[in-house]
């Protein structure tokens, strides 16, 4: 049995608990990076992560791009959508197709 | 192109021919896997663009919402609010294989069936902007663990798309012309091969003859 758990910044992600998931508020760089960790390896099947935190991270969210679980989505966080999340379904298109068919190239 | 040193034998050639068609019925499958691959991707992706969309939009409502939910309580009563959820949700996983990618569903369950118990505080304390985000919030829901899904099956099928063609390209412009070549070049060598003894052997039956009539000497013999 897997859970969802969220991660961002605290003011992005507390309502997420009210819906049942378990939300990890976090600030630091490293401490980010711990926890994320810690997430993949538990019993977290979706990890909802807000686009700012994964601007940071991407280097560990892309480990993750390949394997069957965790997945991690990016979710807008409070400050705003930043196009990231949708950017981030273009790159797995350009992977597949060789260029962008999908997104009319903008 | 650098190519490698090859045994122009009989036995070599078999071989090589044999290879030829393994690579060529492997080429083949190949391709049709990375075309089945890519139009399921191509669907698969199209909707994971019209779902990122749409719970893209209903989070941007939701926290809207939520800043105004918090502009108007203080954060302890926010946070007591929040604080024990009466609603879990949990994810069944299991995993389906499409075309030898195996891609995840996810099945919810929520800890009460009731869609409705998401409001984990009593309403006495708490502004009614909160109310409206929890519920702007739980509206998105199942689209967001529906984005998951689909999402991480467009990641792992891409990936697998893009082994595949390479899988495709190395058979297609490397190995199947190298195997081609090397085959056209035994069976040249053969062909020369078999030519020169042919020659020999007719060189050889010309000096036995020469051997046993004298030819040479009867011809020389004769008055011009």
């Amino acid at each position: 049995m897997y859970r969802v758990a969220v991660i961002g910044d605290r003011d992005s992600i507390y309502g997420y608990a009210a819906l049942g998931l378990d939300t990890f508020p976090v600030t630091e760089h490293a401490q980010a990076v711990k926890k994320l960790r810690e997430l993949a390896e538990g019993e977290y099947a979706v990890i909802y992560i807000t686009e700012a935190l994964a601007a940071e991270l991407e280097e560990e969210v892309d480990q993750y791009r390949s394997s069957r679980l965790p997945a991690i989505i990016l979710i807008p966080g409070v400050s705003g959508n930043t196009g990231m999340g949708i950017a981030n379904v273009k790159k797995s298109v350009e992977q597949a197709v060789g260029s962008d068919i999908i997104f009319g190239g903008n | 192109m650098a190519k490698k040193q090859i045994n122009p034998t009989r036995m070599e050639l078999t071989r090589l021919k044999r290879k030829l068609v393994t690579a060529r019925r492997g080429h083949k499958l190949l391709k049709d896997k990375r075309d089945e691959l890519m139009r399921q991707f191509l669907d698969l992706v199209r909707e994971n663009k019209t779902l990122r969309e749409k719970v893209e939009a209903g989070i941007h409502a939701a926290n809207k919402n939520f800043v105004m939910a918090r502009a108007g309580m203080s954060d302890e009563v926010l946070n007591v609010a929040l604080m024990a959820p009466s609603q879990e949700v949990y994810l069944e996983a299991s995993a389906k294989n499409v075309m030898s990618v195996e891609i995840p569903v996810f099945e919810y369950r929520t800890r009460s069936a009731d869609a409705n118990n998401v409001y984990s505080y009593g309403f006495a304390f708490t502004s009614g902007d909160l109310d409206d985000s929890v519920k702007s919030l739980a509206e998105v829901l199942p689209d967001l663990l529906r984005l998951a899904e689909v999402e991480k099956s467009c990641q792992l099928m891409a990936v697998e798309i893009e082994k595949t063609r390479r899988r495709v390209n190395a058979l297609e412009h490397v190995m199947i012309p190298e195997v081609e070549e090397n085959i056209k070049y035994i069976t040249m060598k053969l062909d020369e091969n078999e030519r020169s003894t042919q020659i020999r052997l007719m060189k050889v039956k010309d000096m036995m003859l020469e051997d046993a009539h004298h030819y040479k000497e009867h011809q020389d013999a004769m008055p011009v």
